[in-house]
């Protein structure tokens, strides 16, 4: 078994396009065959980038990028065999959604019977048999989508690169079309990289995620460790609802350390991404882990906070408090019959377990 | 839905309001305030059209068909020739009303006018006019068929007659005839003029042909710099911009001559050729005063007239159309031409008819480049205009081609369709 374990491989990729500015800076990143990995990051973050230097379409300024193991740095984007489904779909607006799809084949000088029987399962494949003599136009956005994924399909690409697929889709179809690409992706066993700006949607897909700022992977992990275990504090702050209490470190014991709040107060956290005693850290604690009026002693952290907003969201009902110096603390209650008497105003003590209190690098905002 | 909509309205009977009034009344009387508002912002432009663009353009169109210089100063004979439409030299009595109206001719000082109208028709007229009249100003009296024709025999000519009894008429499709160089021969049936005499059709072809050459050329010349224009960051394609634009900025003389400044054989490029040895000093290349020198000026003036169009239509077009085609396999030439090229044809459409329409009528620059060989319609039609003073024929000239560029223009909107062309 020779063939190497990375199907698609970035090594120390650096990009700049001004010579003065990297916009990708030594990004490494090794996919395997058939996984489903996304990128995630806000705008300007590299990700797009990274993904169009897979596809060809940007050079990189430096480092290695591989598929199947050989360097395709210098191989033209017509001739890596990557399927491709853009923003804005790029459907050809002057060809009908059939010959759309029999474009990478005829390119590829398939004989016609084999196109037209393509195309046809290729149409099957997206539920729209009887489409295939309409214009992209004639579509819906929805049904462009599917052409459009369908398109970078019919050719039997190993990778297919999504770069924002759904970000025109009404949310509803969103959900319904993340739900069918990670179907196709489980059914056809194809390597897939996704590139977006929404964190629901890569947690909801992916097998893993590479979280992008500033041109650098903060983490690569699958959704689950992302957001229960964030290795920063721009990771926990982008994926998910968190508060975030800045302090300094004070001690350290084990896995634990302490932190004296700048509002007041210490706090017993999960020593993750902090330098040791003396040092800055900022707080990550998910709204859904603190509990309201916890029962005096049981867990390791215990303030005092007020209730300044009741949001009532149907299935929970967000409490912004004011705990600890800050008025932006977010307790998630769920809807339970003993939590209808909240009110405004009311003060009441507020906790959470060490290991649910994440200590990260600082960030002042 | 359609279905339901058909069960409640019956096409039938008219809508009416609950007061009963049909509804069509009462949407124009709801509008009509607005529209008469809207219609007195556009009155000042309406009348400012009609005067100076429809009002001059109608009556040009009705002088190629109507000339009454003849009738207007010779009303006996044109009397006396429609009384007797089927005689071709008259007897005395037609020669009396010609020597009378030569007689007042000289005295209006129209014999000039009259015998130009002639001439366009019979080479040799105006003389012949000018001569009678002074000398029938001085008749006693009859016979005056003898003493005319003992002046010039000319009047005894069945030719001369037939033209005569043309140029009577008001209204003529003769000059539509000229302007395709057919006139009437000895019998008064249509034929080609002279070889030597064939202007005008060779002048239209010549014309289309060079405009064709023309556009096309702006086509080869526009699409990369467009697609630049459309392609680069902002900062460099404002920059390019400013060139494309950089011509409306100067006067269409300077840049004319500019070109002949560079290109007459004493000009910069031949001093350059001589100067490098390409050809000897006897040798210099002749590149101005023909076609060349009006392709190469006209190509550079309507340049833009390409770029714009071509610029707005390729703006529009993502790149990621490219980016997926490449993806999916097409080499760049493919990519190129099966899909950034088919949706670019907008643009050229629209360029291709600009430029083409603008050049068919160009003057200036074919005047001043084109020597004699480079000449085009629109200079006949200024001659005619301003020196030859037929402005029927320039009139009739004019119309032709602006029938041309109709006809081209219903072609272009059945084969492309107008409302697929994007002007900017």
């Amino acid at each position: 078994m020779d063939e190497p374990t990375a199907f698609v491989e970035f090594r120390n990729v650096q990009k700049s396009y001004d010579g003065e500015t990297l916009v990708v800076k030594d990004f490494n990143l090794a996919i395997a065959r058939g996984e489903f990995v996304t990128m995630l990051g806000p705008s300007g973050s590299g990700k797009t980038t990274c993904l169009m230097m897979l596809a060809g379409f940007e050079p990189a300024t430096h480092g290695e990028i591989l598929l199947g193991g050989k360097p395709i740095n210098d191989v033209p984007p017509h001739k890596r065999g990557i399927g491709m489904v853009f923003q804005n779909y790029a459907l050809f607006p002057h060809m009908s959604v059939a010959e759309n799809l029999a474009f990478p084949l005829m390119v590829r000088k398939i004989p016609a019977a084999e196109i037209e029987q393509k195309v046809s399962r290729a149409l099957e494949m997206v539920e729209l048999p009887e489409f295939g003599k309409r214009r992209p136009a004639q579509l819906s956005g929805g049904q462009q989508q599917r052409v459009a994924v369908a398109r970078a399909l019919v050719f039997d690409p190993e990778l297919i690169l999504m770069d924002e697929p759904l970000g025109a889709l009404d949310k509803q179809l969103r959900e319904q079309m993340q739900y069918e690409i990670k179907h196709l992706h489980e059914t056809l066993g194809i390597t897939m990289v996704y590139v977006t700006h929404d964190q629901s949607e890569a947690l909801t897909m992916s097998d893993r995620i590479a979280v992008f700022n500033d041109g650098v992977v903060q983490q690569l992990a699958t959704p689950s460790e992302l957001y229960e275990k964030p290795e920063n504090a721009f990771v926990a702050s982008f994926i998910g609802e968190n508060n975030r209490l800045n302090g300094a470190v004070s001690s350290v014991e084990g896995s634990v350390c302490v932190v004296d709040l700048d509002g007041g107060g210490t706090v017993r956290a999960a020593k993750v991404n902090v330098d040791g005693v003396g040092a800055r850290a900022s707080l990550s604690i998910r709204p859904e882990r603190i509990e309201l009026a916890p029962e005096s002693g049981s867990m390791a952290n215990e303030f005092r906070g007020r209730i300044e907003d009741l949001i009532y969201l149907g299935d929970h009902i967000r409490v912004r408090m004011s705990v600890a110096g800050t008025d932006e603390f977010i307790v998630k209650v769920r809807n339970t019959a003993s939590r209808g008497n909240l009110k405004k105003g009311d003060e009441m003590s507020v906790g959470w377990h060490s290991e649910d209190c994440r200590a990260l690098d600082p960030i002042e905002v | 839905m359609t279905v339901s909509a058909a069960d409640s309205i019956d096409p039938g009977v008219p809508l009416v309001t609950p007061d009963g009034r049909p509804l069509k009344l009462a949407l124009a009387q709801a509008t009509r305030r607005a529209r008469i508002r809207a219609f007195a912002l556009v009155v000042p432009l309406l009348l400012f059209v009609l005067v100076t663009f429809a009002f001059p353009i109608g009556q040009m169109l009705y002088l190629s068909i109507h000339n009454p210089v003849f009738s207007d100063h010779m009303p006996r004979l044109t009397a006396y020739l429609t009384e007797h439409p089927d005689v071709q030299v008259p007897g005395e009595e037609g020669f009396a009303a010609l020597a009378l109206d030569l007689a007042d001719a000289k005295k209006n000082r129209t014999a000039g006018r009259i015998g130009t109208r002639v001439n366009y028709e019979r080479p040799g007229s105006n003389s012949l006019f000018k001569s009678s009249a002074r000398k029938a100003a001085k008749f006693k009296g009859p016979p005056y068929k003898e003493k005319l024709l003992e002046i010039r025999s000319d009047w005894g000519e069945p030719h001369l007659w037939n033209v005569m009894r043309r140029a009577s008429a008001q209204h003529t499709l003769d000059f539509y005839a000229a302007a395709l160089d057919l006139t009437h021969d000895e019998n008064g049936d249509l034929s080609q003029v002279s070889p030597e005499r064939r202007i005008y059709v060779r002048l239209f072809w010549r014309t289309l042909f060079l405009s064709a050459v023309i556009a096309f050329l702006c086509l080869l010349l526009g699409y990369p710099v467009a697609h630049l224009l459309a392609t680069l960051p902002l900062r460099y394609s404002n920059l390019l911009m400013i060139l494309v634009l950089l011509p409306f900025w100067t006067s269409l003389l300077v840049r004319t001559t500019s070109w002949i400044a560079l290109m007459q054989s004493q000009g910069v490029i031949n001093d350059i050729l001589v100067t490098l040895g390409i050809v000897g000093d006897d040798g210099r290349v002749q590149m101005m005063y023909n076609q060349f020198g009006t392709i190469i000026a006209m190509t550079h003036i309507l340049l833009p007239f390409m770029i714009l169009p071509l610029y707005s239509v390729m703006k529009t077009i993502p790149p990621s159309y490219v980016r997926a085609a490449r993806s999916l396999g097409a080499t760049p030439l493919t990519a190129f031409i099966k899909v950034y090229f088919p949706q670019t044809t907008p643009g050229i459409g629209a360029g291709i008819l600009l430029v083409f329409i603008l050049a068919i009528g160009y003057y200036i620059t074919p005047a001043l480049v084109g020597g004699s060989s480079g000449q085009l319609i629109s200079n006949q039609i200024a001659f005619h205009m301003q020196k030859s003073l037929n402005w029927s024929l320039a009139a009739a000239l004019g119309a032709i081609l602006l029938f041309m560029v109709i006809l081209l223009y219903w072609v272009y909107d059945r084969l492309v369709g107008v409302d697929k062309m994007k002007l900017g």
